[in-house]
């Protein structure tokens, strides 16, 4: 029997082993993104055109200072002493960073927006308290990182992101610095050489646009984002890549320039997105005075509808009249046969959902708690970018394109939903049990389909070989909206319309901004 | 929240794979089982909440168990379930579809008598594998978990005339599990589809009267999740969430006199503490038949008796 005993005991310790040995953390496909070494350093970015900068040098740069000079030796010594002994902790910042300081802070950025896209939990008497800005650990905390708040948060790092690098670019021209590596060349390089002047630093220049303009949209999280971007700073020093006051006027630099950014933000109309309660019965009320039936919100006590005043923000793209002549013509009446049709169509398909249907839905889902849509798209825009080995500055323009595309569709898509305040299929027939969660804001037109529409065409037009796949991806994401239960057929298909024309703007910005 | 399923499957099966009672040689023991599991109150973290949005979220569960006697110190035992669930508000859709199959060796190691009592040491091993693709994050409306499983449980019963009492530790493996999503956020956000599902512990303690004719015992059950992170303020569960579940029931087991292959099992658990699950209440009824297929053979074809 002891022989037995032992048998059983060595078989469940085989099995042990294999599980534990099985079971280690699943890695990210970006945890070890090789290292960025651009194909083309894109030496003349300094003349692209800016977005809010009204010149390269709106801000002033002062000279570096002379690599004879004696604080420079002593920033080079700061370096050696550095890599005297660099631990593996050291390594791996280095490694993190080095994959590219866009795609870092935008990750950083959906990791933000993943934390804080939670809807508020109701008060005792049934009403959903609101995050204050200015006590954003209180709860519900500021901010509640919805759709529209991530699109225009992702707009705003990446824009400020890519003005301050037109800047620098233009200053790395001016003084064309040396990097310390050929100044000496006993110091290791833990990433690639490039050719590119190296002063200011790129790197600290995007951390400098990014701290700033966190602070804005996620006042609460400073801790985390001043740890990483000290860790972006100090990665460089170990790396041999840059001394210390190269990254200091980056930072200066990235700062300035995104102030430019705070001040627009500050008078972009989103701080009233949220509207009031006058506000939000007069849409019921000019909806039945239209004679179709007012959206009203699913969920339990009814919530207020999400930033119905959003359509008003200041787009990036066109301006405010070009924002209203791209609303679309209104839905199919409630009480039209059109209407009965479509809602006929989204009830067939949830009766008895397909395990493809609920792939689809769940993998273009992003709803309670994710990155977002438009963080999806950055997502994929990013994981594209990074085998095109772009400099960090067209990485800046192309990320700027896809989020000011984001952010615009967003205006154009809430201004559509509020001005028309149509009711989800669930809402004109009780029977449609849904997916996913059902947003809670009117339906016409889709907000996915939206999205998706403006971000693949402007990615088509980055990665052209790609266009087809991405044109699939957003018409995948918008029939997932319908199979799901929580769109009509017509909220889908115009909202890869108007996305596609939102789209057509950003290429038309990039055909004219110096870099291609 | 809502592992209410897969929780009934490792931790409380009435019968069976955690208690003292063993087929004989070439026996076969098989019945249906139903079970009805709901709760209306769950933990999100540590915070005891209720969801106007989910109402009441039951689970129905129909299963088919079995166990066979290989030897009378080692069966096979299995377990088929087809679950759904529902919300009883809201708009969520309800989900339905055969779970995990459960396959279990139990080995009666070790029979002293002890006192005036008898004392048995059983080793268990078990694995579990999903049979369909169903989804697993759409909690707390998933019907189970998508992990592959590995169990290891060791079991000590005390028997004194009627009385007695079972005392079990169960460690479970749990494999990777793959979601429809390539990302998500725990506490951190992860680029994969892949989640780590942590491995479990339970401790299983039953005690009361059992003879030839009838089993009446209460229950107690506390299982761990040895990882995981805690559901955020209004988020919605996860299935890498740290979901710990402290249950108490009764169970009872009835032979048919007139029918001695036949006996009725009915319990009911109620969870009394726990984080990121529901506050579930259940109770299940079930039938088993015994086929002894060693007599058949004896009597039916003497010469294929030869061993």
């Amino acid at each position: 029997m002891k022989k037995v005993l032992l048998t059983a005991a060595s078989l469940a310790g085989i099995t042990a082993i294999f599980l534990v040995a099985c079971n280690k953390d699943p890695q990210g496909r970006t945890a070890d993104a090789k290292q960025l070494n651009p194909t083309d350093i894109d030496a003349d970015a300094g003349t692209w055109k800016p977005i809010l900068l009204t010149a390269p040098d709106e801000f002033p740069l002062a000279a570096p200072i002379a690599t004879t000079a004696p604080d420079y030796v002593l920033q080079v010594s700061e370096i050696k002493s550095l890599q005297a002994e660099i631990t593996a902790d050291e390594q791996a910042i280095v490694d993190y960073w080095s994959a590219g300081g866009i795609l870092r802070w935008n990750e950083i950025l959906r990791d933000l927006v993943a934390k804080h896209n939670l809807p508020p939990y109701q008060d005792e008497d049934g009403s959903y308290p609101f995050p204050n800005a200015a006590n954003p650990l209180a709860y519900p905390l500021f901010p509640f990182a919805n759709p529209p708040y991530a699109a225009r948060a992702y707009a705003y790092v990446s824009a400020a992101q890519y003005d301050a690098l037109v800047a620098a670019w233009h200053y790395k021209g001016q003084y064309n610095r040396t990097a310390v590596y050929r100044v000496d060349s006993t110091i290791k390089v833990l990433v690639p050489k490039s050719t590119l002047p190296s002063y200011p630093s790129e790197d600290a220049v995007i951390a400098g646009a990014a701290v700033e303009m966190l602070k804005l949209l996620f006042p609460g999280d400073q801790d985390y984002i001043m740890a990483k971007a000290a860790e972006h700073k100090l990665s460089r020093l170990i790396a041999g890549a840059n001394v210390r006051s190269e990254l200091e006027a980056g930072e200066a630099l990235g700062k300035a320039v995104a102030s430019k950014f705070l001040t627009r933000a500050r008078g972009d109309r989103a701080g009233a997105a949220a509207g009031n309660q006058a506000g939000w019965t007069k849409l019921e009320t000019d909806c039945v005075a239209r004679g179709e039936t007012p959206w009203f919100s699913l969920e339990f006590p009814k919530r207020p509808p999400m930033l119905p005043v959003y359509g008003k923000v200041k787009a990036f793209l066109f301006d405010s009249l070009t924002a209203v002549s791209l609303r679309p013509g209104p839905p199919p009446s409630v009480h039209s046969e059109q209407m009965k049709k479509e809602t006929e169509e989204i009830a067939a398909y949830v009766k008895n959902p397909t395990r493809e249907n609920i792939r689809i839905t769940h993998f273009w889902a992003d709803g309670v708690g994710t990155f977002t849509p438009p963080g999806h798209w950055d997502a994929i825009a990013a994981e594209d970018f990074i085998t095109k080995n772009f400099s960090e500055v067209r990485w800046a323009r192309n990320m700027a394109l896809v989020n000011m595309s984001l952010m615009d569709a967003g205006i154009v898509c809430w201004d559509t939903k509020y001005f028309y305040f149509n009711p989800r299929p669930s809402q004109m027939d009780k029977g449609i049990k849904t997916l996913t969660g059902v947003p809670n804001f009117p339906a016409y037109i889709s907000g996915h389909s939206t999205f998706s529409g403006a971000a693949a065409t402007i990615l088509g037009h980055i990665i052209p070989e790609r266009k087809a796949a991405y044109d699939a991806m957003a018409l995948e994401a918008s029939k997932s909206r319908m199979v799901s239960g929580i769109h009509f057929r017509s909220d889908c298909e115009k909202g890869i319309e108007v996305g596609n024309n939102i789209g057509n703007y950003a290429i038309q910005r990039a055909l004219n901004d110096g870099a291609e | 929240m809502a592992c209410i399923a897969c929780g009934i499957g490792l931790t409380s099966v009435a019968q069976t794979d955690i208690d003292g009672i063993m087929m004989e040689k070439n026996a076969f023991c098989v019945g249906p089982m139903y079970t009805h599991s709901s709760w209306r109150d769950y933990w999100e973290g540590t915070l005891k909440r209720e969801n106007l949005n989910l109402g009441r979220v039951s689970t129905q569960m129909y299963s088919v168990m079995g166990n066979y006697g290989i030897t009378r110190k080692l069966n096979l035992l299995f377990n088929v379930p087809y679950v759904r669930t529902r919300a009883s508000e809201g708009t969520l859709h309800p989900m339905d579809g055969l779970q995990d199959l459960s396959l279990f060796l139990k080995y009666k190691a070790l029979q002293h008598k002890m006192g005036d009592g008898r004392l048995t040491v059983f080793a268990i091993g078990g694995v579990s594998a999903p049979l369909t693709d169903y989804p697993a994050d759409f909690l707390p409306l998933s019907i189970g978990m998508q992990s592959k499983t590995a169990s290891v449980r060791a079991m000590v019963d005390y028997q004194q005339g009627n009385l007695f009492a079972t005392a079990s530790g169960t460690y479970t493996f749990r494999d990777d599990i793959e979601i429809d999503r390539t990302s998500y956020y725990t506490t951190e956000m992860h680029y994969t589809n892949k989640v780590k599902m942590y491995d479990m512990t339970n401790v299983n303690v039953r005690a009361g009267f059992r003879n030839q004719r009838l089993i009446a015992e209460a229950i107690f059950s506390q299982s761990n999740s040895l990882g995981g992170f805690d559901i955020t303020r209004n988020n919605m569960p996860f299935p890498s969430n740290k979901m710990n579940t402290t249950s108490v029931g009764v169970n009872v087991k009835y032979v048919l006199p007139p029918l001695p292959q036949l006996s009725i099992v009915a319990g009911g658990s109620q969870v009394i503490a726990g984080r990121n699950v529901g506050m579930a209440t259940t109770v299940y009824g079930s039938l088993f038949y015994v086929f002894d297929f060693s007599r058949k053979t004896k009597s039916v074809e003497p010469s294929n008796n030869t061993n």
